[in-house]
């Protein structure tokens, strides 16, 4: 995997962003910008060069999928790997995310090695 | 109330507690519960709608939280404070996505709302519909934690 990517992680709760950012330490990338909603996280795409975004689902303002949504909506950042991490993990979900385009879905609890594992697939 | 509603957040308790702060967790007898008082020192509440309408709270000593959330973050964590906070909103949020997949899988469909943070001794955690309060005690070596399940007759 290129460590030397720059990941967006976006969440509403402080707890979940800062357990992310230890894993991903842990796994060698230093690049990291964090957003507490999907409206920062846009804001943040537009001004810095992201790489990868780590989003959470249920999100006040703009919500995971929304951003999502946006993302593949856009020509610029279409390309984007977009890896949702969510406690919404009903098969409705999961298809809602899949037709929008998400590149990978990790269940909330996640250990260390799960998330190692969807960011292998994504990025090899 | 349908037991069956319970359980799976007696399961998603357990799992979200082993798998994100790696502690071991004992499940108690459950309880009805007929006081609105806290069984610690921070809770998470948060409402539930669906095929039934209720609320589910989480209960912990300070000590326990504490050590649940030095464990997550890998750093020791002394006080109660908005990390703490925080950290328990989340944990609220995971046990009812948890739960509510299960019970999802049962064909009883559940949303969630966004989750409330109490902090303070003796603090009241008031379920807003007229159902029995299940209460649930749990263990760990480092202090114990109730979680209170609650919906409408």
């Amino acid at each position: 995997m290129d460590t030397s990517i720059k990941i967006l992680i976006v969440d509403d709760f402080a707890t979940m962003r800062r357990i992310l950012k230890n894993i991903l330490k842990q796994l060698g990338f230093k690049n990291l910008v964090e957003a507490d909603d999907g409206t920062t996280a846009w804001e943040i795409l537009e001004g810095q060069g992201i790489d990868l975004i780590i989003s959470d689902w249920n999100m006040p303002k703009m919500t995971g999928l929304e951003l999502l949504k946006k993302v593949r909506a856009n020509d610029t950042y279409k390309g984007i790997p977009f890896l949702m991490v969510t406690a919404e993990a009903q098969k409705q979900n999961v298809i809602e995310a899949v037709q929008a385009g998400v590149s990978n879905y990790v269940v909330k609890p996640f250990t260390a090695e799960a998330i190692s594992d969807k960011l292998e697939k994504i990025l090899r | 109330m349908d037991v069956k509603l319970v359980n799976p957040f007696i399961d998603a308790t357990i799992n979200v507690l082993e798998t994100m702060a790696f502690m071991t967790v004992i499940a108690g007898e459950p309880y009805l519960k007929t006081d609105n008082v806290a069984k610690g020192d921070v809770s998470g509440i948060l409402g539930l709608t669906g095929v039934a309408n209720g609320t589910i709270a989480v209960t912990f000593e300070a000590k326990c939280i504490l050590a649940v959330v030095s464990n997550m973050f890998g750093e020791t964590m002394s006080e109660l404070n908005n990390e703490i906070a925080d950290a328990v909103g989340e944990l609220t949020n995971m046990i009812s996505g948890q739960a509510r997949r299960e019970l999802g899988e049962m064909g009883k469909v559940f949303k969630a709302a966004i989750p409330s943070v109490i902090i303070g001794k003796n603090h009241s955690v008031i379920h807003f519909t007229n159902g029995p309060k299940i209460a649930i005690p749990f263990n760990t070596d480092n202090g114990d934690f109730t979680i209170e399940v609650c919906f409408e007759r």
